[in-house]
């Protein structure tokens, strides 16, 4: 019974790394440029006003810079929260609820997301 | 286990006098305020913070001093003084009102006992032309921010004195309190998020003016507007920009966060008007 479990656990986590491989190949070079640009959009993300972004001009100095992010958010999804709720990891966050706020809509966030995680 | 108990509830014991502990009293705030920015600011020279940013940006504070040099404001105090001389219909002047030119400055905001609300140097202006008979100006600009800024000139040198006396006082000060640290607007900021936690740090191209001081140098020539303005415009201004609803110039919110602001920075000098990006 173990046995088998181990076997489907082990399938399981395979799959889902395929999924993920799959997943992260479907984010488009077209949709990595339009979270850039919604990243670096004042009236949308506006990130630049208090992060370093590569390849931002004039970056606020607020907040940490935005780099190495694979390493800093091995697990993407609590990247995801970060930017969808802030409060979740410090209720007194400066950082905008751009979720719950309606700064930004899902699919914008999703498109954020994926060129945050790229950096 | 009934030991850990007991010893449990001597130490909830011994705790409660801190957990009940009484709000800070008005100059406690400010004794806190002063260290927060003395310690955690790249500058501690605390006399200095009437001069916003330029306390610590020294490549804007040259710019700024070229400024000063021809003040784009000029014509606007000329302006100032005029309204200041000119009689009013019924022979009376702004004098009759508010008292020497030179005394004026200093004594708002101040509380009123009698009306239970906070009296503004431009709420005093327009009082004073609508007792007499006169049209009241405009709140956030224009005559109303020349003849302020004439006053704030008259006033150079002297500090800000305000003090909190009383229940009701009391009520003002912590609603303007409460105003300047509860989150506000789409962005979820509040005024200290900004102008004390990251005071002086770079928010794009620009630094955040520091909250101690903020009350020196109203009314402001911005070259963003390229005149002068009111503190309750710029309020107004701070509230758009964090994506919320402004109130009115001279609402109570406004009224009530000047009070606040301004015994935060009781003791600065009065230098307006200021000159800011």
């Amino acid at each position: 019974m173990r046995e088998n479990f181990r076997i489907v656990s082990t399938a399981l986590s395979a799959l889902a790394l395929i999924g993920a491989i799959g997943f992260s190949a479907t984010v488009s070079a077209d949709d990595m440029e339009e979270g850039k640009k919604l990243a670096f959009n004042k009236k949308k993300g506006n990130c630049l006003a208090c992060h370093l972004i590569p390849g931002g001009d004039q970056p606020g100095n607020i907040a940490p810079p935005l780099i190495g992010m694979k390493a800093r958010f091995p697990d993407k999804a609590k990247l995801r929260t970060q930017i969808e709720e802030p409060r979740t990891a410090n209720p007194n966050s400066m950082m905008p609820p751009f979720k719950a706020h309606g700064v930004l809509s899902e699919k914008e966030i999703d498109k954020v997301v994926d060129f945050i995680y790229s950096l | 286990m009934r030991k850990i108990i007991g010893a449990a509830a001597l130490v909830s014991l011994m705790l409660s006098p801190l957990l009940t502990a009484q709000a800070s009293t008005p100059a406690e705030d400010r004794e806190a305020f002063r260290e927060y920015f003395k310690k955690n600011m790249p500058s501690d020279d605390l006399a200095d913070y009437k001069n916003g940013i330029y306390a610590f940006n020294k490549d804007a504070r040259a710019q700024w001093e070229e400024i000063e040099e021809f003040p784009p404001y000029e014509i606007q105090l000329d302006e100032g003084e005029e309204l200041w001389d000119k009689k009013f219909a019924n022979g009376k002047s702004f004098e009759s009102c508010l008292g020497k030119l030179d005394t004026i400055r200093a004594k708002y905001p101040h509380f009123d006992e009698k009306n239970d609300t906070i009296v503004t140097l431009e709420g005093s202006i327009n009082k004073c032309l609508t007792e007499n008979g006169e049209k009241p100006l405009k709140w956030k600009k224009g005559k109303m921010a020349s003849l302020s800024g004439y006053i704030a000139r008259a006033a150079n040198g002297q500090k800000i004195k305000v003090e909190v006396k009383g229940d009701k006082a009391l009520a003002w000060y912590n609603k303007g309190k409460n105003f300047f640290y509860a989150k506000r607007g789409q962005l979820n900021l509040s005024c200290a998020d900004c102008h004390v936690y990251n005071a002086s740090k770079w928010i794009r191209g620009d630094n955040l003016g520091p909250a101690l001081g903020h009350p020196t140098h109203f009314p402001v020539f911005r070259s963003k507007w390229g005149e002068l303005g009111t503190l309750h415009r710029r309020y107004g201004g701070c509230n758009k920009q964090v994506r919320a609803k402004p109130f009115k110039a001279q609402s109570d919110e406004y009224k009530a966060l000047e009070y606040f602001q301004a015994v935060m920075s009781d003791g600065l000098e009065i230098n307006g008007p200021g000159a800011r990006k």
